[in-house]
């Protein structure tokens, strides 16, 4: 056991959750972040997609990375992805149609997703499965937690609700309140990642750029 | 005068270097130089002095706000009791727009200078004086019920995101009051456009309360031409009575609290430009390029109103006038060179033009133009600078 929880795999697990986080620290995935998190379950589900599709084609890419030629390795990590991202597409469509509504697209784009390739080629091309696993869960996780965040915000202030429950109360709009219609456009999901991106270096001195 | 200085002098030991109040020095240091002339001068290096500085120049810029200002404030009163259909003296019609507009501006300075000076505080400069301008720029370019609390929160965001971000007064690449309005309209758009927001028909503290005349509505003029089914609109004012250029140019219709009056706005424009705080050049090029747009509109545009509406009035009814004279001329935004003032203003010009007449959801494209060849000044100011390079290379090579 001791061998599955090594400093190693913890450090690769961990550090995508903060110092080396996909969205906040190395920048990928922005589009998707600002597409999908208008709303709180939307950004659940495509962060869990994201989390399995990059942890599985970590596994597959890690357990023939010896046999994969050299020079038509990125067409066999597209195939691979987008195996996957067509298994989610079509369960999600099956047990949650409203929401793969919801995503349209953006399910299929995440073929196109940079976390993805970046994982693959960085990481599983070179490592164990074991490990590649644990790296893509990590950087699932560390994509994830960024799009409930900016969700939670986006939701709270955009439509006063979570999850689709109303939690600000009718008297506080009958007070004059009322909801934030540039919370649900796609800029305001920009401005919500740089405010995460400037707390996160404010807090991390070693992160900030000389 | 002199008292005040000699009171100034007195607390002054407190703030200064193991003075009790040393934290608040930046907060002193803002009122001492706000009141008085620094009488100090820099010592090392070559510098230009020149008599005004940026406090000065703030202080310009109120000044010929203040037309439009009362103007406004004026305005707001007059279309409240025309559409509560009641007969009050000069006075009264003012005292009730005053106390309409107050708050407004109590909120907007109030916001704006508490984050400047909480941000002067953390970083430890000296407070800087830019929002003096902005603070008074921001009721004016919004309609007179707007609510307090959305004006907080606009200006707030405008503060922290259009300008401390960018590292304070001087550095922002957008005009702070215009991202405040901005804001507001696409987070807040029942409260900033169509029809039931430019008149204030409640009373403000009691005062001029009464009911809506028969007839009454509170549309502003481009919200009419937007709307218009017919290539002909016929302008009617809030009770309905038929209005046309001259109006807009006095500005007794409804609309934005300090842009209805251009001519307020000209007399801003007058003292602006005799005391050459602000550029002719690009003052007179938004005109110039607003009215060749709307002209050429005017002959070969779609058959709509908007497409239609006369070039002249295009230019004294809306922002139009006021973005051009206060907001284009911001000189931090702007482009810096003396031919990219010429380009940046005639294609703020046209293009307020172009968004009032091709995009039916937005009747006024002023806001929007400004921000947009905000991002444009620098690259302007690139090119413009990289041609006279290339000009002069050109001619030191040939000699």
């Amino acid at each position: 056991m001791s061998k599955l929880i090594s400093e190693k795999t913890k450090e690769v697990f961990l550090g995508p959750l903060s110092k080396n986080n996909p969205i906040t620290v190395q920048v990928l995935g922005i589009c998707s972040a600002l597409a999908v998190t208008s709303k709180l379950e939307p950004a659940l589900v495509m962060g869990i997609s994201v989390t399995i599709i990059v942890a599985f084609s970590n596994v597959i890419i890690s357990l023939i990375r010896n046999t994969i030629p050299n020079r038509i390795r990125i067409i066999v990590q597209l195939v691979v992805v987008a195996a996957l991202v067509t298994v989610v597409s079509e369960i999600l469509k099956a047990y949650a149609y409203d929401v793969s509504v919801q995503l349209s697209v953006y399910i299929g784009l995440i073929i196109t997703n940079c976390i993805l390739m970046g994982r693959l080629e960085a990481f599983a091309m070179s490592n164990k499965p074991w490990e590649s696993f644990v790296d893509g869960l990590g950087n699932g996780f560390g994509y994830a937690w960024i799009l409930v965040a900016v969700a939670f915000v986006r939701e709270l202030l955009g439509s006063g609700s979570l999850l689709g429950f109303k939690v600000i109360p009718q008297s506080v709009y009958d007070a004059g309140y009322m909801n934030n219609g540039l919370m649900m456009m796609p800029p305001m999901a920009l401005i919500i990642v740089a405010c995460i991106i400037w707390i996160h270096r404010a807090r991390n001195k070693d992160l900030q750029e000389k | 005068m002199n008292a005040l200085k000699k009171l100034v002098d007195k607390v002054k030991p407190n703030f200064q270097k193991g003075g009790k109040l040393e934290k608040f020095h930046s907060v002193f240091d803002g009122f001492e130089t706000f009141l008085f002339v620094p009488n100090t001068t820099s010592k090392h290096g070559t510098h230009i002095h020149d008599a005004i500085d940026s406090k000065r120049t703030m202080v310009m810029v109120i000044i010929a706000l203040l037309p439009a200002l009362f103007f406004g404030m004026y305005n707001t009163g007059y279309q409240h009791f025309l559409a509560i259909g009641q007969q009050v003296s000069f006075i009264d019609t003012f005292i009730y727009g005053f106390l309409s507009v107050l708050p407004l501006i109590i909120v907007a300075y109030g916001v704006g200078l508490g984050i400047e000076f909480i941000v002067a505080q953390i970083k430890g400069h000296e407070i800087q004086e830019g929002f003096l301008v902005s603070g008074m720029l921001i009721p004016l370019i919004i309609p007179i019920d707007t609510p307090l609390w959305m004006v907080a929160v606009a200006t707030a965001f405008a503060v922290i995101f259009a300008k401390e971000v960018f590292g304070g007064t001087g550095m922002n690449i957008f005009n702070v009051a215009l991202v405040t309005r901005a804001f507001l309209f696409f987070a807040y758009p029942t409260f900033m456009s169509g029809d039931t927001v430019w008149v204030r028909t409640a009373d403000t503290f009691g005062i001029g309360s009464g009911t809506i005349v028969d007839g009454y509505s509170g549309a502003t003029v481009l919200g009419q031409v937007a709307t218009a089914a017919t290539e002909q609109v016929k302008l009617l004012n809030t009770i309905g009575n038929p209005i046309g250029f001259i109006d807009g140019f006095l500005g007794f219709i409804p609309g934005s609290i300090g842009e209805t009056s251009t001519l307020a706005i000209l007399i801003g424009a007058f003292i602006l430009l005799i005391t050459r705080i602000a550029s002719w050049k690009t003052m007179f090029s938004v005109f110039a390029g607003g009215a060749l747009m709307a002209l050429i509109f005017n002959m070969w545009g779609p058959d709509t109103a908007a497409a239609h509406f006369p070039w002249y009035n295009h230019l004294v009814f809306g922002g139009f006038a006021f973005g051009a004279v206060f907001m284009a001329t911001d000189p931090v935004t702007s482009a810096r060179t003396e031919t990219g003032k010429w380009i940046y203003g005639a294609l703020i010009g046209a293009m307020a033009i172009i968004i009032r007449v091709l995009n039916p959801g937005y009747p006024e494209g002023m806001m929007l133009a400004i921000l947009l060849m905000n991002i444009f000044a620098p690259l302007i100011d690139y090119y413009v600078v990289d041609a006279n390079i290339k000009r002069r290379l050109k001619r030191a090579k040939t000699n």
